[in-house]
């Protein structure tokens, strides 16, 4: 059935005879899927390694600054941070945005990918998730803390409280409340739905191994999952449709995000461009983690064969399309301010440009449009230390771009008699970089106790799972 | 007496293999049965005769559960228990509630998925015959089964064995219920 196309193709194919060019490998070195299993399986069942102790012990020191930062601003207010007016928001949305961003591309992967039948996401596609779901974690904490009175925090949800009057659903930020929550949670349950045949391996293999205890945890969160075709059939339409709809999702979410700027009426705020623009950044800043990430892991793992070079040269070509849209954004927004005609708007980008700060303005020129251009050679994609450093640049380009948006615009408002200088105190330098350490802590035990890539559906893409193939064209 | 055995378990070592033999399997006329195996195959569900999975339902179903909800949720809020005044703005607007009806269609239908998913597969169930094999791992692993069950009404023990050995299946074990 699946061969029938070949026979029927096109006339026009028969005569031009298109080139038949070998399809990359998903899996190098034809290994088994016995080989699959055992070796994402021994990287759970190993003993815990030396180096993992130490990025473990390290990761908690910083993520204590995080603790650190955000127990001295609830027990003294939200003046701690340099925040002052004019600037009102500063390191708390601009890490917001930064960590929900990051997030984007774990979903591109797993669901984007997936309707685009992408297959070589297989294999990075679970840590990706992961790294969504820790990354949303980091975003949640700046706006939680920002309100200020953090114990008030549950106002925003729609929840009948003493004063009787409810949320405003006009507002952008609202919205927003609503977008990452659901975005959490979506991410949650999809990465959930592509564990549970996973984890019924590690419930077996553990079962055998004689670790009841382990088997039993496993085995409580796998549903008693038994490789039925019957459940393979709904569960890879529930899987298609959750893909389905984390694709509006994901897109939604920095809609929304940028939203929360585009619909006020700050000059440098106020545009168009803001939802796919944002869009844009997060993919190509989400690309820029799952590359710094994936990188060290395929080396420690010894994963070439799972990630390959191929996998490397399309998370490289994706960061490199992605980074030149933001690179056309950016260009964009200089040559719509101009075009506009309107003084506040062209000001607000001349300012940006050569005003106070410059400097942070072409830190993310340097990191978000000349980094990614790289790419274009494939001597730096082969090179995975290169790759590697680029992928750094990216992520700090990134963070730059939503503190030169955020900062910038709002330093210089309306009123030249209430311009300011924003500068982060250490309190907020201490939250954020104990956010790294948070996300680490996440991510480390992610690695120990879950497997880090999806087994079945690596399985899935051998030539070897293809029931049809060496089979000649016979009738099912 | 023995108590009657939950069925037959048939082992296959690669993937066209299980498939060939689910097409004799589905054409003898059995309709309690299953196939076990560590990933989906493609082709499967045709050669076993399963049909097209009915967990779009529980999605729409869900989808429009949500974005009801939250049109209605923000109408009830906004404009009907406390009509907020912001900026002489209306009270009620399909526009401004919109992107928090879209986010918890989303989320309702991501529910209803996967619940639905879980109820059409009768799961969590961490107790089945087939898990007592002392096989299964394979299953989760590298191998394929085919087990029937004994309630089907065409079940015979020898019948069904020698099915399932002409198909092509080895180590064909008896499951006890």
């Amino acid at each position: 059935m699946a061969h029938a196309s070949d026979h029927a193709a096109p006339a026009v194919l028969n005569e031009i005879k298109p080139a038949e060019l070998p399809r990359a490998k998903l899996v190098e070195n034809d290994r088994s899927f016995a080989w699959i299993t055992e070796k994402v399986c021994s990287i759970i069942e190993g003993k815990t390694p030396t180096w993992w102790w130490v990025c473990f012990i390290l990761a908690c020191f910083v993520a204590s600054f995080t603790v650190a930062g955000i127990t001295y601003l609830v027990a003294t207010g939200v003046g701690v941070w340099g925040h002052a007016n004019p600037v009102n928001w500063a390191w708390d949305i601009v890490n917001f945005v930064f960590w929900i961003g990051i997030g984007h591309a774990g979903t591109l992967i797993s669901a984007i990918l997936c309707l685009l039948r992408q297959k070589w996401r297989t294999s990075i596609n679970r840590a990706a998730e992961a790294m969504t779901i820790f990354a949303v974690v980091c975003a949640a904490i700046f706006p939680v803390f920002h309100v200020g009175r953090v114990w008030f925090a549950w106002y925003l949800f729609p929840i009948p409280n003493a004063n009787y009057i409810w949320q405003n659903f006009r507002s952008p930020l609202e919205w927003d409340v609503f977008a990452v929550s659901t975005y959490g949670t979506v991410s949650v349950l999809f990465w959930y739905v592509g564990l549970i045949p996973d984890l019924a391996v590690l419930r077996d293999r553990f079962f055998r191994a004689g670790n009841k205890l382990r088997s039993a945890i496993y085995g409580f969160f796998a549903m008693g999952w038994r490789g039925s075709n019957r459940h393979w059939s709904n569960y890879e339409m529930a899987y298609l449709i959750l893909a389905g709809v984390s694709t509006p999702l994901v897109l939604s979410v920095h809609t929304i995000v940028s939203f929360d700027f585009a619909v006020s009426l700050l000059p440098g705020w106020h545009t168009t461009i803001f939802p796919p623009y944002f869009v844009a950044g997060a993919i190509f800043s989400g690309f820029g983690m799952v590359l710094t990430l994936m990188l060290p892991l395929r080396a420690i793992y010894k994963l070439e064969d799972l990630i390959t070079q191929y996998h490397i040269d399309c998370m490289c070509k994706i960061t490199l399309a992605t980074g030149t849209i933001v690179g056309y954004a950016y260009g964009m927004e200089f040559f719509i301010a101009w075009y506009g005609a309107n003084p506040y708007e062209g000001f607000a980008f001349i300012n940006r440009a050569f005003g106070n700060y410059a400097w942070a303005y072409w830190i993310m020129i340097g990191c978000n449009v000349i980094t990614p251009q790289f790419f274009w050679f494939r001597k730096v994609r082969e090179n995975t230390w290169l790759v590697w450093v680029l992928s750094i640049f990216v992520n700090v380009g990134m963070w730059f771009e939503r503190f030169v948006i955020i900062v910038t615009s709002l330093a210089r408002d309306f009123l030249p008699s209430s311009w300011g200088y924003y500068s982060p105190s250490i309190v907020e330098i201490f939250t954020f970089f104990g956010t790294f350490g948070v996300f680490s802590v996440l991510f480390l035990l992610f690695i120990r106790f879950l497997p880090i890539m999806p087994m079945a559906e690596i399985k899935a893409v051998t030539p070897q799972a293809d029931a049809h193939a060496g089979h000649g064209h016979d009738k099912h | 007496m023995a108590a009657q055995p939950y069925g037959l378990i048939a082992t296959f070592d690669t993937p066209a293999d299980v498939m060939h033999a689910a097409e004799k399997v589905r054409d003898a006329g059995y309709k309690s049965w299953d196939c076990i195996t560590p990933f989906p195959i493609h082709g499967l569900d045709k050669a076993m005769g399963v049909k097209r999975s009915i967990v779009p339902r529980f999605s729409l179903a869900g989808g429009l559960i949500g974005f009801t909800t939250g049109m209605s949720m923000i109408w009830f809020m906004n404009s009907y228990d406390y009509p907020l005044i912001v900026g002489g703005k209306p009270f009620f607007s399909p526009l401004f509630a919109f992107p928090v009806s879209y986010e918890l269609t989303i989320l309702f239908t991501a529910f209803a998925t996967i619940g639905g998913m879980f109820f059409l597969n009768r799961l969590p169930m961490h107790y089945h015959p087939v898990l007592k094999y002392d096989q299964i791992h394979r299953g989760m692993d590298d191998q394929f089964f085919i087990v029937i069950d004994s309630r089907d009404p065409k079940f015979n023990p020898t019948a069904t064995r020698a099915l399932l050995e002409k198909a092509g299946g080895k180590a064909i074990t008896e499951l006890e219920a």
